[in-house]
């Protein structure tokens, strides 16, 4: 058996087990992120020494029985946009290009207490504002599926990073879809938690009020454990939810008898790829053969979620992104005349187009004047949006929907006609402006073999049944990642293999 | 394009948004956020007359604590400086600020 083919669940039993060993599986990833970086570019930084020597001690802990966790020694890639004690930290962007973080997030630093290794820092767009990582100030990301393809975003280091088995799971963040559509695009599993669940100290801010921080695995038990792992109750994150039902794994069950799964018409319509929508049908189907009673229903306010994304977005960044002045961290301009004319030469050299375009969107829409008529307008709009999905979850225990309207597009398409790509997000933008927890399953891919994934959307609070339907879904089908993960393993020549030692009562 | 908007008007936002931008830039944003403004205003489509702004799906509250280092790594002058473009021994450095 290929440590690589393993979970990151199935990879910590082997870990405690002493079937595998810590270093040997970090070596494992280290080989792979090698072998598979000039292709993929899924990593902004890998820091091999630091991830080596940690499995050392990680093992260490191990083997004195300090640490048991489900993922300890089971090595992990964190998004770019999380503060790293004493590793670069970049955002992707020109501007931090030399920020080395004096403190680590705490949704990190909750990994890390379980035992995590680290191994890097993953691609995104610039700032996480993009949907295909093209944003990225440091270069593309590739589609692990098909190179020609972006792996969507902002996320799409750690979905890319997941499905070509260059880490056993990753952190991803997700301000209006970036852990959702990335996710479908590369065949993995990813939840966005219901805002408030994991701490954002240390999240380098987008937008305040939508950003939340979630797992990035192979499967939905992956997830759980990831997210379980990293939800807390933090004073240092003002908006944190202290939640007593944190136990997500209890939910892996694959009984969904009786479970109300409402469809809407209105995801479902114009705008929808056929091989998208019956494929997303098809898995729904394998839920109702379960016992889920299916239903459509009409959501509406569908179109609206969009811009008033947009205005709040932009709004928040805006004002979040004020703090790249050169003056603590980040980029200074060589050449000004005064204070003023560093800050603004400093800005507009270290910030990419995107980002200044937000900036600008987001200063305008709160200048004096239009405040009302845009950034109040949303925020009403934000409360019906909310209204209608709790409506719909008097009805529903879960809402499926699409990630994207379609499967990955072709590098270099989308970012010449911003509001084009813009609604790309259609499907996954209402839930962070509700802050309900979205979870995103592979359920199949279209006729260019490209990944197709089904959302299911919960009211907050209710992971775990998201979870829950997930898991039952899934343990339908096998998992079966990109070609390209083991093509790169062969070329390498560096195989990582292990004995299975035979287990009593192994139910997997 | 119903939303113009008018060279003053990126004049105004750039000195907000502290962003010196190119003379295409410009033209560029003035194209993109009139694009984005037209789309935006579909919002106006929607009464909300009687909808209250909601600016956090659940309500929050300040959160106070001592004003004591809580995170040990930030106590750290030396790790604060570091990262800073200019500095002295225990200072950032900018321009003169106060003629």
């Amino acid at each position: 058996m290929r440590i690589l083919d393993l979970t990151a669940m199935e990879l910590g039993k082997k870990i405690k087990a002493g079937e595998i060993g810590v270093e040997e599986a970090t070596a494992a990833a280290l080989a792979q992120i090698k072998a598979a970086e000039p292709k993929v570019h899924a990593f902004v930084t890998v820091d091999e020494e630091k991830a080596m020597v940690r499995a050392r001690q990680v093992q260490e802990q191990i083997s004195k029985g300090q640490l048991a966790g489900p993922l300890a020694g089971v090595p992990a890639a964190i998004k770019d946009n999380m503060c790293t004690k004493g590793m670069l930290t970049t955002c992707s962007s020109r501007m931090l290009s030399n920020f080395v973080p004096s403190y680590t997030s705490e949704a990190v630093r909750n990994l890390e207490k379980a035992g995590a290794v680290i191994l890097g820092k993953t691609n995104m767009d610039e700032f996480a504002m993009g949907s295909t990582t093209e944003t990225s100030a440091y270069g593309e990301t590739k589609n692990p599926w098909n190179l020609e393809h972006v792996p969507g975003g902002s996320s799409g280091g750690s979905c890319a990073a997941v499905a070509v088995n260059e880490c056993f799971y990753a952190l991803g963040s997700d301000t209006g879809g970036s852990i959702r559509q990335p996710s479908s695009f590369c065949g993995v599993t990813g939840i966005k938690p219901t805002y408030g669940t994991v701490s954002r100290y240390g999240l380098i801010a987008y937008g305040s009020s939508l950003d939340q921080i979630g797992p990035i695995a192979k499967d939905v038990a992956d997830c759980a454990a990831v997210l379980e792992a990293i939800t807390s109750y933090d004073p240092k994150d003002s908006t944190s939810i202290r939640r007593e039902d944190t136990d997500f794994t209890s939910a892996l069950t694959e009984d969904v008898r009786g479970l109300r799964i409402g469809i809407p018409d209105d995801y479902f319509g114009e705008g929808l790829d056929s091989q998208v929508r019956e494929t997303i049908l098809a898995a729904v189907d394998v839920l109702r053969e379960k016992g889920a009673v299916v239903e459509e229903f009409h959501l509406s306010l569908v179109e609206y979620a969009i811009p008033a994304y947009y205005v709040i977005a932009s709004a928040e960044a805006s004002s979040n992104l004020a703090r790249f002045d050169g003056v603590k961290y980040g980029y200074r301009a060589q050449e000004y005349e005064g204070l003023h004319s560093m800050y603004k030469k400093s800005r507009s050299e270290g910030f990419g187009p995107e980002v200044k375009r937000r900036i600008m969107l987001g200063s305008f829409v709160l200048s004096s004047g239009y405040y009302d008529a845009y950034y109040l307008k949303a925020l009403r709009t934000k409360a019906l949006i909310k209204k209608a999905f709790d409506k719909a979850f008097e009805t529903y225990d879960i809402i499926v929907a699409p990630a994207s309207p379609a499967t990955a597009p072709k590098l270099g398409q989308s970012l010449c006609d911003p509001i084009q790509m813009y609604l790309g997000d259609i499907y996954t933008i209402s839930v962070n402006l509700a802050g309900l927890p979205g979870l995103t399953v592979p359920c199949g891919t279209d006729s260019n073999g490209l990944p197709i994934g089904m959302q299911l959307i919960g009211d907050c609070f209710q992971e775990k049944k998201l979870l829950q339907a997930g898991f039952a879904f899934e343990k339908s089908r096998c998992y079966k990642g990109p070609a390209l993960a083991k093509e790169l393993e062969q070329e390498s020549g560096a195989v990582f293999q292990y004995t299975s030692v035979p287990q009593q009562n192994d139910s997997q | 394009m119903a939303n113009i908007i008018e060279d003053e008007t990126i004049e105004y936002v750039s000195i907000l948004a502290k962003l010196e931008l190119s003379c295409e830039e410009k033209e560029a944003a003035k194209k993109d956020m009139g694009r984005m403004l037209d789309y935006i205003d579909k919002l106006n489509e929607l009464d909300t007359s009687k909808t209250e702004p909601m600016s956090h799906v659940f309500p929050v509250q300040n959160v106070f604590r001592e004003d004591l280092v809580a995170d040990e790594g930030k106590g750290n002058r030396e790790d604060m400086l570091a990262n800073a473009p200019e500095r002295t021994e225990e200072a950032f450095v900018v321009p003169k600020t106060i003629e």
